[in-house]
């Protein structure tokens, strides 16, 4: 590359680096997120302490190392339960939570309803809608944590 | 009257690196490599598929880019967010073993996706997300 302000500052070569480490960190949730992952193994994993991944990565990517986990997690238990032929346990242990009970926290977190009733209310014997728009109404909502109340009355 | 895509345009940091990854690891052939100053523009592609490429090259080399547009393209590079490209293949699990022996960066094995599609994803050196889906 030509010699350039910004390639040639060494701070900045030092940050493009940096962030290629949480690009790194984010890559290995999406790829092991079934495992029994935490923080502080992904932390070791890039040789920093967990507070110092938990920061940066939440200025890089707006949201904390965990939070992005989970939702990686939840996400793949709203595909599993629509399947039907998987019990909520199963699903919650199949996509690496170890505890069932911050498994139904964070999912009624994100989606609005237990994972029991979401389960029930996507019995695999309802017409499939086409698969691009199951992607986009099944997505679980980044940054933005659904209600879980009920709506008010019109 | 037909269309086709003939060119698209992927960022890469390090033209070795790229050249690797597309043409040793992936199998494309290299079409074009054109060099100014410092900078290098590689053209692949793959070759049962002669009519597209990809042209890799040097990010943010327009000269109306100012120095904080620069600053934020190669940061947005780093950080994964910035080039992707989806391929498709008859053998998937061919393709990622290929891949995965190769070295490059793994970011989701083969899995079968809920909205109907099975495939896999990797980083190529530069950053960029290259999702390959199942042909069937």
């Amino acid at each position: 590359m030509p010699p350039h302000p910004a390639t040639d500052d060494p701070a900045f070569a030092q940050r493009l680096r940096d962030l290629t480490r949480l690009r790194r960190v984010r890559d290995r949730i999406d790829r092991e997120y079934a495992e029994p992952l935490d923080v502080e193994a992904l932390a070791r994993g890039e040789h920093m302490s967990a507070g110092h991944l938990s920061r940066q990565f939440r200025q890089t990517y707006g949201e904390s190392p965990y939070a992005y986990l989970m939702t990686r997690r939840i996400e793949r238990a709203m595909a599993l339960l629509r399947r039907g032929d998987l019990n909520v346990t199963d699903v919650c242990f199949a996509v690496g939570c170890q505890s069932l009970g911050t498994f139904t926290t964070r999912f009624t977190e994100l989606v609005g309803e237990p994972p029991g009733a979401y389960r029930a209310r996507h019995a695999p014997d309802t017409a499939e809608p086409p698969p691009c728009l199951t992607k986009q109404a099944t997505r679980p909502i980044r940054n933005r944590e659904a209600r879980t109340g009920r709506p008010p009355l019109p | 009257m037909t269309i086709t895509i003939h060119y698209a345009f992927l960022p890469h940091t390090d033209a070795d690196a790229a050249l690797a990854f597309y043409r040793d690891t992936l199998g494309f052939e290299l079409r074009n490599d054109v060099g100014y100053q410092d900078m290098r523009w590689l053209t692949v592609g793959p070759p049962n598929q002669p009519e597209t490429g990809i042209v890799l090259h040097p990010p943010a080399a327009d000269p109306g880019i100012t120095d904080d547009e620069r600053r934020t393209i190669l940061e947005l590079i780093a950080k994964g967010s910035y080039g992707a490209l989806t391929l498709a293949t008859d053998d998937l699990d061919g393709l990622f073993d290929r891949l995965q022996a190769g070295g490059a960066d793994v970011v989701q094995e083969p899995t079968e996706q809920p909205y109907g599609v099975r495939d896999c994803a990797f980083r190529d050196p530069t950053g960029n997300l290259i999702r390959i889906n199942e042909r069937r």
